[in-house]
């Protein structure tokens, strides 16, 4: 029975600044496994999308169910055990400046009440390990490059395995090749700890890597929804044109590949 | 007026909820005494280093204007009760405004602004209890400490221009000194600290909070929280002098 709850229900969901209407009647849901690339133009409400999710932000209207739970109306205190059931890697990886590598990855465990310091440390060390980044916890975050802090945020937020895990542009500022990597270790460990995962991101390398259903919003409200193939052959012309460029570089490298095929199959012709 | 009337009202909600956390701080001790020994123990030296040069300055004046009407050996009288009453407080809470609560309201702003408040919030931790809990209680426990040992600092000053450039004898000073004052004016002392303390933190706090995310934002709060503190530790001084005038004048 509780394989049917969605993890994650948005019921109409509406959110406003001040005059400007950033989310409008909302309706989406993520069920449990799945992992969900969230598209679309800057200023469209995804990072939003995910402060609402984590309760950073507050609906104006509509309902956000949580696991089966309704959020609306708890307070901060009845909103900190569901937190706790997921996990947010930032978009700037938000370490904490004052602590070292070793507790910021330690602090959701020691939040989450493990205290034998034994567990914590093989705790750190594993995720550091899964990130790549084994033997840094002694580093402070002002040592790290921006690869490597998104990197040990990624191990923080896994610390306490979280059931739900949004990422918020995780390849934001990264270089490609960099960029490629951390969208990689993403996929592996959501398919190592068959997490939920959601993730915004306008960088369609990444969502093609992390995400096997995507969401395009626009004007606050979902778009389209589907797997990338259904989007790239959209009715809507928007999510067309938002996925124009990368459709050619995939096109280009398909036909690289064929072209090498043929030439291969020449040779041994 | 609308917009200094809303904020106000903000204010007096964010103040609410952290004296509320300040009362069950919750395995948050190390945190606060980590705070107590930044804000408190390496403002030490600039805060007695300004209370002696302003003990020295206020005696050299008071002497100066005493002299011409032969009250000199008044001197003691007027510059402990004007330190200790007044001067020490207030000049202890404004140096410390610039000094603690420009640093926490930069702090907490620098970690609005690189979303790590929220990163707190996400893992369910409370960052009112967590960041701006600590940094207010610690302001209020230190203030007062720092105001006695600048109050001495200041009259210690008083006491060696006197003796020194005056001529004055010890003994007859620290006796002058000691009529100047009575028990609930060091109460009152005391009680300035704390209040002042308590004021710079939760606006330090306040306006760190409420840095808007972009990078100059950081540099608006600081210069906010200085002015508003400042101007915060001066109408409490105002109100916390008359409160004690009349109190004083009931207790005679």
């Amino acid at each position: 029975m509780s394989e049917t709850v969605p993890v994650v229900r948005f019921e109409k969901v509406v959110k406003r600044f001040g005059e400007s209407t950033i989310v409008e009647e909302l309706d989406f849901r993520v069920d449990r496994g799945e992992n969900v690339a969230i598209l679309g133009t800057s200023g469209t409400g995804k990072s939003v999308l995910l402060k609402l999710l984590i309760g950073l932000l507050r609906p104006d209207d509509g309902e956000i169910w949580l696991f089966g739970e309704p959020t609306s109306g708890l307070s901060e205190e009845e909103f900190a055990p569901l937190r706790r059931r997921m996990g947010m890697v930032f978009q700037s990886g938000a370490l904490f400046d004052s602590m070292s590598v070793y507790e910021n990855v330690a602090f959701p465990a020691r939040e989450a009440g493990i205290q034998d310091e034994a567990e914590i440390e093989r705790i750190v060390a594993e995720r550091l390990e899964w990130v790549d980044l084994a033997g840094t916890q002694e580093k402070q975050p002002s040592e790290l490059s921006g690869g490597m802090r998104k990197r040990v945020a990624l191990a923080r937020t896994l610390s306490v395995d979280p059931e739900l895990v949004l990422y918020d542009e995780p390849t934001t500022g990264l270089d490609p090749l960099t960029g490629r990597r951390v969208s990689m270790l993403i996929h592996d460990l959501d398919k190592k700890l068959s997490s939920t995962s959601i993730t915004v991101t306008h960088d369609v390398v990444c969502a093609r890597t992390v995400a096997e259903r995507w969401c395009y919003l626009s004007g606050g409200q979902v778009l389209a929804d589907g797997r990338p193939a259904d989007l790239f052959d959209a009715a809507e012309v928007e999510v067309r044109e938002f996925l124009a460029d990368f459709r050619a570089v995939e096109a280009v490298d398909r036909s690289g590949e064929e072209g090498s095929a043929a030439r291969e199959g020449g040779r041994v012709g | 007026m609308r917009a200094f009337l809303t904020s106000l009202g903000d204010f007096g909600i964010y103040s609410g909820a952290v004296l509320k956390r300040m009362c069950w701080l919750r395995g948050n001790g190390r945190a606060v005494l980590e705070q107590m020994r930044r804000v408190g123990v390496d403002s030490l030296a600039v805060v007695n280093l300004c209370a002696f040069f302003i003990g020295l300055v206020l005696t050299l004046q008071t002497a100066y204007l005493l002299a011409k009407f032969g009250a000199k050996p008044q001197v003691a009288k007027i510059v402990t009760a004007a330190f200790v009453k007044e001067i020490g407080p207030v000049f202890a809470a404004i140096m410390f405004a610039g000094r603690v609560g420009t640093g926490i309201a930069a702090e907490i702003g620098s970690m609005v602004v690189t979303e790590q408040v929220d990163a707190y919030q996400s893992f369910g931790v409370d960052p009112l209890r967590r960041l701006g809990a600590p940094r207010v209680l610690a302001t209020a426990i230190m203030l007062p400490a720092l105001t006695a040992i600048a109050v001495l600092v200041g009259v210690f000053a008083g006491y060696l221009y006197a003796v020194f450039e005056m001529q004055i004898t010890g003994g007859v000073y620290l006796e002058h000194s000691r009529h100047a004052l009575s028990p609930l004016d060091i109460v009152g002392t005391m009680t300035k600290g704390l209040v002042f303390g308590l004021l710079i933190g939760l606006v330090a706090t306040y306006q760190g909070f409420r840095t808007p995310r972009a990078t100059e934002a950081v540099g608006e709060s600081t210069t906010k929280a200085m002015v508003a503190a400042v101007l915060v530790v001066l109408v409490a001084d105002l109100f916390l002098t008359k409160f004690f005038m009349i109190l004083m004048e009931a207790t005679v």
